[in-house]
């Protein structure tokens, strides 16, 4: 009963104690509510949708699905860059750091187990490493069945070049990622990449995937692309180029060949070449598509623009005598010979012949101004804007003060450098009436883009016929003939240019030609850089080339011949009646 | 007496002449009991989910329930004379096995807080839980209330020589938990505003001393980690940001059962223990939290109003104690994964997975369970 009496004498006091605690407590109480309530419910900073996107940004994880790069063809479908689906091997350095499984997956890898353990620390503390890209997929699948932790999978796709080498450099490549690097895959990226897709899935605090959510946005797979190459003159003229450059033992070679009546590229090759599939220790050197990126100077090739000045300024016609006697000419310090005294020859066979004599007199009679706006009305130093990677526009220099070497050099076509390809955009101006055409490299699908007449049919007739003279019996380049088809073509051998000038035994021969000369089809140009021994000249280095190359691609495109071997004359005759 | 009346409608005035109930033979408060069962349900389903679905989990804890619905029954049965006359041998005892940690003590990351005897582990600091308060009530059961001076002394003493072992196993958390709840009975005493004030004063004065020479580099770590989780977060912060995430991003409604991402992808550590109340706050949102608020207020009130109850002052400075104690528990588990303490090792009470401190907290409301049929007792 003590405690009884004590309680009742205390009990106000403690009482009121009590209360005070109670009201404390639950008061505490509702400051912990309020504290969850303003994380969960009310949109203070850092509130509640600020901590559920918090939520979802450790969780919820998006994923790219690769879309499928647009295959590259040629105009007739032939494939040139396709994909191919592939597996690309990655681990988590973390998960994998420890394992025991490391020999195994080594010997699965067919990788060292040092290198593996290297790479290994090298990713340290990261999250993402590649072990092995692009394995053939039953392969990969095969090392991710072991289901070692911390090694996965991701699709990918692969590139492959089914023709090689053969249009290597215009084709170009992708890189590991599947990004366009060098060529038509760089310059047509965009249309041939397509969009990734998009899927979602929740991983846990260890990276693995728990829930797939699904595909967000599918991928949307890349356009195909049609090339204007035809892959059989393509590879045709990439062996003929490399046997002659192997021939001449030369340090290089291109050649172009374009569609007369509508600029687009039916081939176009280079020497030396690479293999697209297996670019390890591929020299820069080897991947360039020269044909548009290196310029050279076009020498003599220019000889017959220097023909249109003449016959533009109404003084001359195809049959002007031109006196080249003594088979010299002196201009300023410098003289021009000619192999020998031509003595008084026309207009016609001082470009026949090459006639350095002749061609002086010209230049001189005319004066630098005329021949330059052809030069340039022919697109000597223009853009082509063919949008290929590294597109040179050769250069056509505006003097305000001309030397006297320099006016004559450039009737020559010395002092200007045009790409193999400018050079052919040139001269299928004589092969399209006069009309110019802007060159594609891609399969035109509609009608044909707007040309310009940049000089009158008549002219760039005329100009046919002397060029188709050049391979006659009194030309320099005899052997551009093509059998069955008259054909015509300029000839140039130009001094390469070194530190110090021209260098006296380094040369680049050049053929620029069409074909057949009535009715013209091709236009093909044939630069062989740097041709060693004797035949260096073009029309013993490239004019050959020019032959078989033409001589295929007018058996390609199904042309008739204009005159049959006399063997077969009687008997192709009572076949296919007058077609001569 | 009337308000309690009012409070158990099924137990009239008229029935005050009809023998006592079955549970009130049987030393059980009825309220409590079902209070404690909900919880414990509720604790269950939601351990379900935050040990990563794992019934034996489940299982596991609902023995250590078993095990603690025994006890809490068992200590209810045993009169408020027994436990006060036993109280300072317990005391007694607790601190020797105190000493016995201190010397022979086994311990786990860098603390020796654990007694091997037999293969059989147990932490004689849970049992000073109870053995504290008991021992100060008992101390002050027989002075003459407000205690003097003296006898305020006395009592503080009989606090801080066992905090003071535990403190040094370190154990930070568990000694400030049992010198609280030693100084909620010299509050529940009624000593005088002045020791409180004093001690408030002194508590605010020693902070900066404490902060210099006391705490350990890890301890003020984690005050400033509270401070500004972001400034580690991938260390000493994780916690606090995975957490605060888990709850923020439940909402209202939650993200239903099993489907929390915080706590099913193991973003939050120690999800089945101390930041369980993050689990539940993720997956069944504020209305989940609130529920288990109100289950807590419940049961605190209920803890008060036996308290007030009490017909000695050891039972009512008891049940006071131990009732606060019961709070300082969720106040402090909740504050820490809310962010508005620092981390501290502290269960949320009867829903984190782990033995020791259910067996305790049952303990404790056995006791209370014993002060209440008391009461009741002298009632009749």
């Amino acid at each position: 009963m003590k405690a009884v009496s004590a309680r009742q004498k205390k009990k106000p006091q403690v009482m009121w104690r009590l209360y005070l605690v109670v009201g404390l407590l639950l008061s505490m109480l509702a400051l912990l509510v309020g504290r969850v309530l303003s994380l969960q419910i009310l949109e203070t900073d850092r509130g509640y949708s600020f901590l559920q996107d918090q939520g979802d940004a450790r969780s919820l994880r998006s994923a790219e699905i690769p879309a499928y790069r647009g295959v590259i063809t040629d105009r007739r479908g032939e494939p040139l860059a396709v994909s191919t689906p592939v597996i690309s091997l990655w681990a988590d350095p973390r998960l994998l750091a420890d394992s025991e499984r490391l020999p195994e997956l080594a010997d699965a890898l067919e990788m060292p187990r040092s290198e593996l353990e290297d790479r290994l620390r090298r990713y340290q503390g990261k999250r993402f490493m590649y072990l092995q890209r692009h394995r053939v997929p039953h392969e990969a699948r095969e090392i991710l069945a072991r289901r070692i932790p911390g090694v996965y999978g991701e699709r990918e796709y692969r590139r492959f070049y089914p023709s090689g080498e053969v249009a290597a450099q215009l084709v170009g490549f992708t890189n590991v990622d599947d990004e366009g690097i060098d060529g038509i895959e760089l310059a047509y990226n965009d249309w041939l990449k397509g969009v990734p897709g998009k899927k979602q899935y929740i991983k846990n605090l260890k990276g693995k995937m728990v829930r797939d959510i699904g595909v967000v946005q599918p991928a949307r797979p890349g356009k195909d692309l049609r090339l204007s190459i035809d892959l059989r003159l393509q590879t045709l003229q990439h062996r003929e180029l490399r046997k002659a450059v192997t021939a001449a033992g030369a340090a290089s070679g291109s050649v172009v060949t374009l569609d007369a009546k509508t600029g687009e590229v039916l081939a176009m090759v280079n020497y030396p070449v690479y293999n697209p599939n297996s670019r390890k220790g591929v020299k820069a050197s080897q991947m360039r598509n020269r044909a548009i990126t290196d310029t050279y100077e076009p020498g003599s090739t220019m000889k017959s623009l220097t023909l249109v000045a003449a016959l533009e300024s109404g003084r001359y016609t195809t049959d002007t005598l031109i006196d080249t006697a003594p088979g010299w000419i002196r201009v300023g310090p410098k003289t021009y010979p000619d192999p020998r005294n031509y003595g008084e020859i026309t207009l016609s066979r001082v470009i026949e012949k090459s006639s350095q004599v002749g061609v002086t007199k010209l230049a001189v009679e005319l004066g630098h101004e005329p021949i330059w706006e052809v030069f340039r009305r022919f697109g000597i130093g223009q853009a082509m804007n063919t949008g290929f990677p590294g597109e040179s526009s050769g250069m056509l220099p505006n003097r305000s003060r001309w030397y006297s070497t320099e006016r004559i050099a450039l009737a020559f076509g010395y002092g200007i450098t045009t790409t193999p390809l400018q050079l052919a955009r040139a001269y299928a101006v004589f092969a399209n009436g006069g009309v110019q055409r802007p060159v594609s490299l891609l399969a035109l699908e509609d009608e044909l883009p707007e040309g310009v007449q940049v000089v009158s049919p008549d002219i760039a007739a005329q100009v046919l016929d002397v060029l188709h003279a050049v391979t006659g019996e009194h030309g320099t380049a005899k052997k551009a003939r093509v059998d069955g088809f008259d054909v015509g073509g300029k000839t140039g051998t130009v001094h390469k240019v070194g530190p110090q000038g021209y260098i006296e035994d380094s040369y680049v021969a050049l053929f620029a030609g069409v074909a057949p000369v009535e009715d013209p089809r091709v236009v093909t140009v044939v630069v062989i850089n740097e041709p060693k021994g004797e035949d260096y000249g073009g029309g013993a280095a490239a004019a050959p080339v020019f032959s078989a190359v033409t001589s295929g691609a007018l058996r390609l495109l199904g042309v008739t011949p204009t005159e049959f071997p006399e063997e077969d004359v009687a008997q192709a005759g009572s076949s296919q009646g007058g077609a001569a | 007496m009337g308000d309690y009346v009012r409070q158990m409608p099924h137990q009239s005035s008229a029935d005050l002449a009809k023998p006592p109930s079955t549970a009130a033979r049987m030393h059980i408060d009825v309220p409590l009991l079902l209070l404690l069962l909900a919880l414990t349900v509720y604790g269950l389903f939601v351990l379900y989910s935050a040990s990563g679905q794992s019934m034996a989990a489940v299982v596991r804890q609902g023995r250590y329930f078993a095990v603690a619905y025994v006890i809490m029954i068992l200590g209810a049965q045993i009169s408020l004379q027994r436990y006060t006359r036993w109280s300072p041998w317990l005391y007694l005892g607790g601190v020797g096995t105190l000493l016995a940690v201190m010397f022979f003590g086994v311990g786990a990351k860098g603390a020796q807080r654990w007694l091997e005897i037999g293969g059989f582990r147990f932490q004689p600091s849970e049992i000073m839980k109870l053995v504290v308060p008991m021992a100060v009530a008992w101390y002050l059961s027989d002075r003459i209330l407000p205690p003097s001076f003296r006898h305020v002394m006395a009592g503080l003493a009989l606090v801080a020589v066992p905090a003071g072992l535990i403190l040094q196993q370190p154990d930070l958390g568990t000694s400030l938990l049992i010198a609280a709840s030693g100084l909620f009975v010299l509050f529940m005493a009624g000593i005088g505003w002045r020791y409180i004030i004093g001690a408030l004063v002194l508590a605010i004065a020693s902070a900066w001393p404490a902060w210099m020479f006391v705490l350990k580099e890890y301890q003020k770590q984690r005050i400033l980690t509270m401070l500004n989780p972001e400034s580690d977060k991938l260390g000493a912060g994780w916690n606090i940001i995975q957490s605060k995430t888990a709850i923020g991003s439940g909402g209202w409604e939650g993200k239903g059962w099993l489907s929390g991402t915080q706590s099913q992808l193991d973003f939050l550590p120690e999800s089945h223990t101390d930041f369980i109340i993050a689990v539940l706050a993720e997956e069944f949102g504020l209305r989940g939290v609130l529920l288990l608020m109100t289950l807590y207020a419940l049961i605190l009130l209920r803890g008060f109003w036996i308290g007030v109850q009490a017909q000695t002052s050891f039972g009512r400075m008891m049940a006071g104690s131990l009732t606060l104690t019961f709070f300082v528990y969720i106040f402090v588990n909740m504050g820490m994964v809310a962010g508005l303490l620092p981390v501290v090792g502290v269960p949320l009470p009867l829903v984190s997975a782990g033995g020791t401190s259910v067996v305790t907290l049952m303990a404790g409301f056995g006791l209370l369970m014993a002060v209440s049929t008391e009461k009741r007792m002298v009632g009749q």
